[in-house]
């Protein structure tokens, strides 16, 4: 199959992608030639064991980093072949990436947490504001606006994060061990919030080591040592969105 | 980002560092405090030195007896014969770029008028005195040639004789005893203050020299024509080097030294008399010079120091920010709009320190201290210059970070 002219729905295409850590003398396939394709609107998860490759592989999703080998399209843009700066504006534009350690500015309210990434856009300073409203009350933050990370729970902060992920409007949504920091009920809550995210059209990909949190998704991928070794499809969704 | 939002974010960050913004800016204050010190002064010494260059004639050059100070053997002062009108007037006509040269000879007296008495000093000069000396009358008239040669005794006197021997009321058309000799008072010359080592200035009678001569001086019967010194003023832009070497050769002829033997006179260049002496007040110039230089150097240093600190402290957020979407150079910009915002707190709050310092300065040492409104800008800009230049290599650091690695820095 010739990748080029593969299904034009995809929005992400990974041909025999490699990721090689040198560390002294040997060197480390993080990710051992993975091909896959990830089309609009799937809800994806990624599982497998530590040092398996998940993050590796988020961090290329998240054109966060570039391949060694391989070819890797996101929304038909080549990253290897990209120059940082086109990356940074791939992850400013099409990419809302969501952490494990949420990362947001200390002593900074959610609001101007929300609205780092446009500033790196360069919208229009009057419609900033509106916009990260609108995004805080999205994932159930409106009357948060002025709260510093500081003065949130962590599942709020998680949500903070998940806004500011959001707020340019992207194509893929990208969180790696999102509930990882969080309890079992708001875990619960953060899924919930990706399904009604990914019922609105944007794609999820989402890396976990739970089974439940997996079991929100509707295709689950394990890697091993840098491979993949399943891709399933769930026909069913286990949980049924309220 | 925009380089508004920059500021904003760089405002931000130094204000959860309050304590260690200011100490950081602590060296930039005392440099930038030391540079508008020290141009402070120096502008009001410069421009204290220039006025009395230019009270005095700046293109002027003074004769006076004497042994040479280049080379031979020093014969002293009174030993050299007087000079003469007749100098004067080979002056006047065998030196080029001449406009006017005026001979003088002083006498120290008493002053009466009244039932007042002034101890002064009078001085017999030429008509060519007010451009000579560029000391114009204020009331009155200046005497003229002929008068000079007719040995009129006419009196132009200065403020002070005014204020102390005729008691602040209308000399002119006045009489003024002196030694005995009646002089009648014809004007009053510009007031000029206090010069530069506190004499007054305005203390002072001019009268033609023949006059003086005649009437007060009758010493040294060697010369009966003589002159005490000679001013020669030359056209505005003249070589003085050249002017002097001129006058110089003029007055070897004149009194007949013969080639390899030494001057028995003087040439003075006043102008460049009274800078040499001011360069003590130019030695301190220097020193706060050093001082500025060093304290921005220090400074500068202090802020490249916090500045690593801080882009080590931050590696996270930079990741953060790099993960979001910011470009190398957003990064870039943030970390130097942030050191240059450091320096400009501190240039600002120097400038202030810098002001205050002067004025006090100003007052104790009796300076004349010149504000000049550039220092603002200088401050201004020297600070921006410190917080590019040394907040350059910390923000490059920044802007060179992975953004995986810097998410993961611990
Ligand atoms: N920067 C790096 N330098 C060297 N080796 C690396 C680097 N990053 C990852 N690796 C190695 O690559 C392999 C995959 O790491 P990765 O972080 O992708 O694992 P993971 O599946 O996310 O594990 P976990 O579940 O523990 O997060 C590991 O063996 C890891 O040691
Ligand atoms: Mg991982």
């Amino acid at each position: 199959m010739n990748p080029e002219h593969g299904s034009s729905e995809a929005l992400v295409r990974g041909d025999n992608v490699r990721k090689t850590y040198r560390m002294g003398a040997e060197d480390i396939h993080a990710l051992d030639g993975v091909s896959f394709k990830i089309a609009r609107g799937e809800f994806l998860s990624i599982m497998g064991p530590s040092g398996s490759g998940k993050s590796t592989l988020m961090n290329l999703l998240g054109a966060l980093d570039r391949p060694s080998a391989g070819r890797l399209e996101i929304d038909n843009a080549p990253i290897g072949d990209m120059t940082p700066d086109q990356l940074a504006a791939l992850r400013n534009r099409t990419i809302g990436f969501v952490f494990q350690q949420f990362n947001l500015l200390a002593r900074t309210s959610a609001l101007e947490n929300v609205k780092l990434p446009m500033l790196y856009a360069h919208k229009r300073p009057s419609d900033l504001n509106k916009a990260a409203q609108e995004v805080l009350d999205l994932v159930g933050l409106g009357d948060r606006l002025d709260h510093h990370p500081a003065q949130l729970s962590g599942g709020q902060q998680q949500r903070v994060a998940i806004a500011r992920a959001l707020v340019n409007r992207p194509q893929i949504l990208l969180a790696d061990e999102p509930t990882g920091a969080l309890d079992t009920q708001t875990s619960e809550e953060i899924m919930q919030l990706f399904t009604n995210l990914n019922q609105s059209g944007v794609t999820v990909i989402i890396v976990t080591h739970e089974q439940e949190i997996a079991d929100w998704t509707n295709r689950v991928m394990r890697l091993r040592d840098g491979k993949i070794v399943t891709d399933e499809r769930l026909k069913e969704r286990l949980h049924v969105v309220s | 980002m925009s380089f508004l939002d920059a500021i904003i974010a760089a405002l931000k960050s130094l204000r959860q560092n309050m304590l260690r913004s200011i100490l950081t800016t602590l060296g930039i204050m005392i440099g930038i405090a030391s540079v508008i010190v020290m141009s402070s002064i120096n502008a009001g010494a410069q421009q204290k030195v220039e006025e009395q260059i230019a009270s005095l004639g700046s293109t002027m050059l003074s004769v006076s007896p004497g042994a040479s100070r280049r080379g031979g053997r020093s014969s002293g002062a009174n030993s050299a014969p007087q000079l003469s009108e007749r100098n004067l007037d080979a002056i006047k006509q065998a030196v080029p770029n001449v406009v006017d040269a005026i001979g003088e000879v002083r006498v120290s007296t008493t002053a009466v008028a009244g039932g007042a008495d002034w101890p002064t000093t009078i001085t017999g000069v030429h008509a060519g005195f007010p451009v000579v000396r560029n000391w114009p009358v204020a009331t009155g008239r200046f005497f003229s040639e002929q008068e000079v040669s007719s040995g009129r005794r006419y009196a132009v006197v200065g403020e002070t004789i005014v204020k102390e021997v005729f008691e602040g009321t209308n000399p002119i058309g006045g009489q003024l005893r002196i030694g005995n000799v009646p002089f009648e008072v014809i004007g009053v010359l510009a007031a000029k203050g206090q010069n530069q080592f506190g004499r007054d200035e305005d203390d002072l009678i001019v009268a033609p020299a023949s006059a003086v001569r005649a009437r007060l001086a009758g010493r040294d019967a060697t010369v009966p024509d003589q002159l005490d010194s000679i001013r020669v003023l030359f056209a505005d832009n003249t070589d003085l080097v050249r002017a002097e070497s001129d006058l110089m050769d003029i007055m070897r002829t004149q009194r007949r030294i013969r080639p390899g033997q030494a001057d028995n006179f003087r040439v003075f260049n006043i102008a460049e008399f009274i800078r040499a002496r001011n360069e003590t007040a130019q030695t301190f110039g220097v020193l706060l010079a050093a001082t500025a230089a060093i304290s921005l150097l220090v400074g500068g240093i202090g802020i490249m120091n916090i500045m690593l600190v801080s882009v080590t402290e931050r590696t996270r957020e930079i990741g953060l920010r790099l993960a979001i979407g910011a470009r190398k150079n957003d990064i870039l910009i943030q970390f130097l709009v942030e050191a240059v915002t450091l320096c400009l707190i501190g240039g600002i709050i120097g400038l202030g320190l810098g002001l205050a310092s002067t004025t006090v300065v100003a007052k104790v040492a009796g300076w004349d201290v010149l504000i000049n409104a550039n220092l603002v800008l200088i401050a201004i800009l020297a600070s921006a210059a410190v917080g590019v230049f040394f907040g350059f290599f910390p923000a490059r650091r920044a802007a060179k970070l992975n953004p995986i690695d810097a998410l993961r820095y611990e």
